[in-house]
């Protein structure tokens, strides 16, 4: 047994290391690190830069910009951009659509979409959840009719993370309301967000944040041609990209950074002793049980890509896994820093003018309120537990 | 043994409950929450007219005397009710008045905040002391037959809205209690996560005037964070019961895979688990209010009331972010009262010292004795 990355990937490490202390903009850094909000140019601004070195979509078959990493590159890639600050690649595009496409698209949508979306020339969205589908997404009610060359689209999405940025909406809607199973009346389709009939509407957070919508279709005209797979196959897509290789559920990178500045941020926050509170035995301990959470996930993340290399086969309810424990220590983390700060992140704004607030240790309590979303989306982790118990345990 | 209320208190209570059910309805505080100055006056008003503001307040000022138990009915309507008002900060500070102040001191601001007219704030927390509360770096020096304070007082809720301040400060004697014009004051004014107002409170060379002995304060001090810790943990109490009304109404309602969530015996177990820490937090916050009023010594009063903040910190947690789990992607939203409630709940957790806090406190209690 050897738990160490080989010279190779470590040379490997060193050289997307170097690569991105030179090429993520200092600014961005900045803003990442200040939990500042990131605007739409934020986000495509570091997505360009990955695109022109050709690193923004590594687990892309080559010949659409992929750069054929091994399982281990790719997510050693990862870590080391979650870990340096960089801003997050928006997965809609890269994460959801673009291997969708390549999977189960035409070759003419594949040509008119994967570029675009590389090139981070058009920015998407995910319209899956409706008020009444969340867990249950098969009972989703969003009807696409079929008229002619045309779909008409009449529903509503919910929870639509960043549609207000969006020029395209990735959707599941329900094109035979008298198919057999729930599952079997819906499709996978592709839709113009500047098509007449849509309306954004957003839905604030508890934080106070615009990130999520509404998106209301009304009569919206979609042609056929944006159809992805059969009509009536959309869940057999979704499953596919739910099952889709995600090494970086656990955001193991971001959380070894957060984890690193917590302790820069505890060792300058008195305890009530007036010594730093990271010399607190209290606050040490919590801090420390974190830290050994996310090393087990590490290793365990590790052991997952180590089989998955070798036996060449997709992860299938370890993704489960990584996202219950990845999501638990994002929320601790986050809990911990609000802590750490004790009654001073209380106050999260100025009440008049911004003169002398402190504007870090304001922003600690919302950011805690804001990533109980974590363990939420995405499938939730009840729904998370559902699938171990299920597909791991045959219970 | 009698854990009822008395009739009085229950008159008062249910008097107080249905007032806000009636009035501060989740609608008309998002108004009050919006508005420049962050509260309502015309609340005050009520509050007053209610009998609530010269609760704590001896009969000889126009108050009715009573203790910390009386406070446990009003503060968890509060707490159900997310009240922004600053009616704890202002309630603390005038019965720390009320024990420590001169005759003279009384008698010219109690009857005041009696009737609704004044507002005061206790500004004892510091930027490098955390929960310590005698851990105090403002000076007081002698000017004339006054004092003059200078320091920084940080994350003081209900300053903007209050008088005078209560203002701990330290002179050559140690730990001195001062009352001061906040008008005299410089203040940094903000929106808490709570969405209640506080402010950061600049003493430069500030007038003030010496409450109670000089150098002799920490007792009085404690007694007063005690006496609020009792008052918060009421109040958590009420926005506990809230979140687990709410969330078990969201299970009964909620369907998903054609039957109602709460038919899955994992959220049952959740939503079962929710309502134990409440109905043990109420339990702490009966002991605690009780200990306030009725403890034999200092000692036996802060040990209970350290008991009970650790339990309904944890629990506050824990409720708290079970609620919106449990509400899945609408517990996060800022239209779902819910949402509100977790962050009153956050709040409330490390307010008057968090769990860790009074860990330390207890197990230092427990070592003296
Ligand atoms: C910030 C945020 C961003 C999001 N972004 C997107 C997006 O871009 N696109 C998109 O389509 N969706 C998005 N979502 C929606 C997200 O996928 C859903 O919120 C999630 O699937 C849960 O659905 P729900 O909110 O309807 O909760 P519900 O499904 O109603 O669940 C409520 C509670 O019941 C539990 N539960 C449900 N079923 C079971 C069961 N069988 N067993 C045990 N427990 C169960 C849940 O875990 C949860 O605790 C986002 C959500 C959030 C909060």
């Amino acid at each position: 047994m050897d738990l160490n990355y080989s010279k190779e990937e470590l040379a490997f490490r060193d050289e997307v290391r170097g690569w991105i202390a030179e090429n993520l903009p200092q600014d961005l850094r900045d803003k990442v690190a200040n939990y500042e909000e990131l605007s739409k140019e934020d986000l495509l601004r570091w997505h360009r830069i990955l695109a022109k070195k050709g690193w923004v979509a590594p687990h892309w078959p080559v010949e659409w910009g992929g750069t054929g990493w091994g399982v281990v590159e790719r997510y050693i890639f990862e870590e080391e951009c979650g870990y340096a600050g960089a801003p997050p690649l928006v997965p809609f595009g890269l994460m959801m659509c673009g291997p969708v496409l390549l999977r189960f698209g035409t070759e003419a949508q594949k040509k008119r979409f994967l570029p675009r979306i590389y090139n981070g020339d058009d920015f998407w969205c995910q319209g899956y959840s409706e008020p009444g589908s969340g867990s249950d997404l098969a009972s989703l009610k969003t009807r696409a009719e079929r008229r002619g060359d045309r779909y008409i689209v009449n529903g509503q999405k919910i929870w639509t993370t960043l549609g207000h940025y969006a020029d395209w909406i990735f959707c599941l809607v329900r094109t035979d309301a008298n198919a057999a199973k729930k599952q079997e009346g819906i499709s996978f389709l592709l839709i113009d967000m500047k098509s007449p009939g849509i309306t954004v509407r957003p839905l604030i957070l508890m934080d106070g944040g615009h990130e999520v919508n509404e998106v209301f279709f009304d009569d919206v005209e979609v042609p056929v041609e944006n159809l992805v797979y059969e009509e009536g196959k959309g869940w057999t897509v979704a499953k596919y990209l739910l099952g889709y290789e995600r090494l970086n559920t656990g955001r193991i990178g971001a959380s070894k950074r957060e984890l690193a500045r917590l302790k820069e941020f505890a060792a300058r926050q008195p305890g009530d002793d007036g010594r730093p509170i990271l010399e607190d035995p209290r606050f040490r301990d919590k801090l420390t049980r974190v830290e050994v959470e996310l090393a087990a996930l590490e290793i365990t993340n590790l052991r997952f890509l180590d089989r998955m290399r070798r036996t060449g086969q997709p992860p299938g309810a370890e993704v489960s896994l990584l996202k219950i424990k990845g999501t638990e220590i994002q929320q601790a983390i986050t809990e911990l820093f609000m802590q750490a700060a004790g009654p001073l992140a209380r106050a999260v704004r100025p009440a008049d003018g911004a003169a002398g607030f402190d504007r870090f240790t304001g922003v600690l309590a919302p950011r805690y309120c804001n990533f109980r979303k974590t363990t939420i989306y995405a499938g939730s982790n009840e729904i998370q537990r559902n699938i171990i118990a299920k597909m791991t345990l045959g219970l | 043994m009698n854990f009822d209320y008395s009739e009085e208190q229950q008159l008062l209570a249910d008097a107080v409950r249905r007032y806000l059910a009636k009035d501060y309805g989740f609608e008309a505080r998002k108004k009050i929450v919006a508005s420049p100055e962050g509260w309502s006056e015309a609340v005050w008003r009520q509050l007053a007219e209610l009998g609530l503001t010269g609760l704590p307040i001896p009969a000889e000022y126009g108050g009715f005397g009573g203790g910390a138990v009386d406070m446990i009915g009003p503060m968890e309507a509060a707490g159900e009710a997310l009240l922004v008002e600053p009616y704890a900060a202002t309630m603390v500070a005038a019965r720390l008045l009320a024990r420590a102040g001169s005759e003279a001191q009384k008698r010219a601001i109690l009857p005041q905040v009696v009737e609704g007219r004044l507002r005061l704030a206790f500004a004892c927390l510091e930027r490098g002391a955390r929960h310590d509360l005698s851990r105090i770096g403002t000076r007081a020096r002698r000017a004339g037959d006054g004092w003059r304070l200078s320091g920084e007082k940080v994350a003081v809720v209900g300053a903007p809205a209050a008088a005078r301040l209560v203002v701990s400060a330290r002179t050559e004697k140690g730990a001195s209690l001062f009352l001061v014009e906040a008008g005299e004051t410089k203040q940094r004014p903000c929106v808490t996560l709570d969405e209640m107002r506080a402010a950061d409170v600049l003493l430069e060379d500030t007038r003030a005037e010496l409450l109670g002995a000089e150098g002799e304060a920490m007792p009085w001090i404690e007694e007063a964070a005690d006496f609020a810790t009792a008052l918060v943990c009421a109040e958590a109490v009420g926005a506990m019961k809230y979140a687990c009304d709410a969330t078990l109404e969201y299970l009964k309602t909620r369907k998903q895979f054609g039957v109602p969530i709460g038919s899955f015996q994992a959220l049952q177990h959740r939503m079962v688990d929710m309502v134990i820490a409440t109905e043990q937090a109420r339990s702490m916050a009966c002991l605690a209010a009780s200990k306030v009023d009725g403890a034999a010594d200092a000692c036996e009063r802060a040990r209970a009331v350290s008991a009970a903040k650790i339990k309904i910190s944890d629990a506050a947690r824990h409720v708290s972010q079970e609620s919106v789990q449990l509400h899945g992607g609408m517990g996060m939203s800022e239209e779902m009262k819910v949402s509100h409630t977790f962050r009153r709940l956050t709040v409330i957790a490390g307010e008057w010292g968090d769990a860790e806090h009074h860990l330390a406190r207890f197990a230092a209690l427990e070592a003296a004795r």
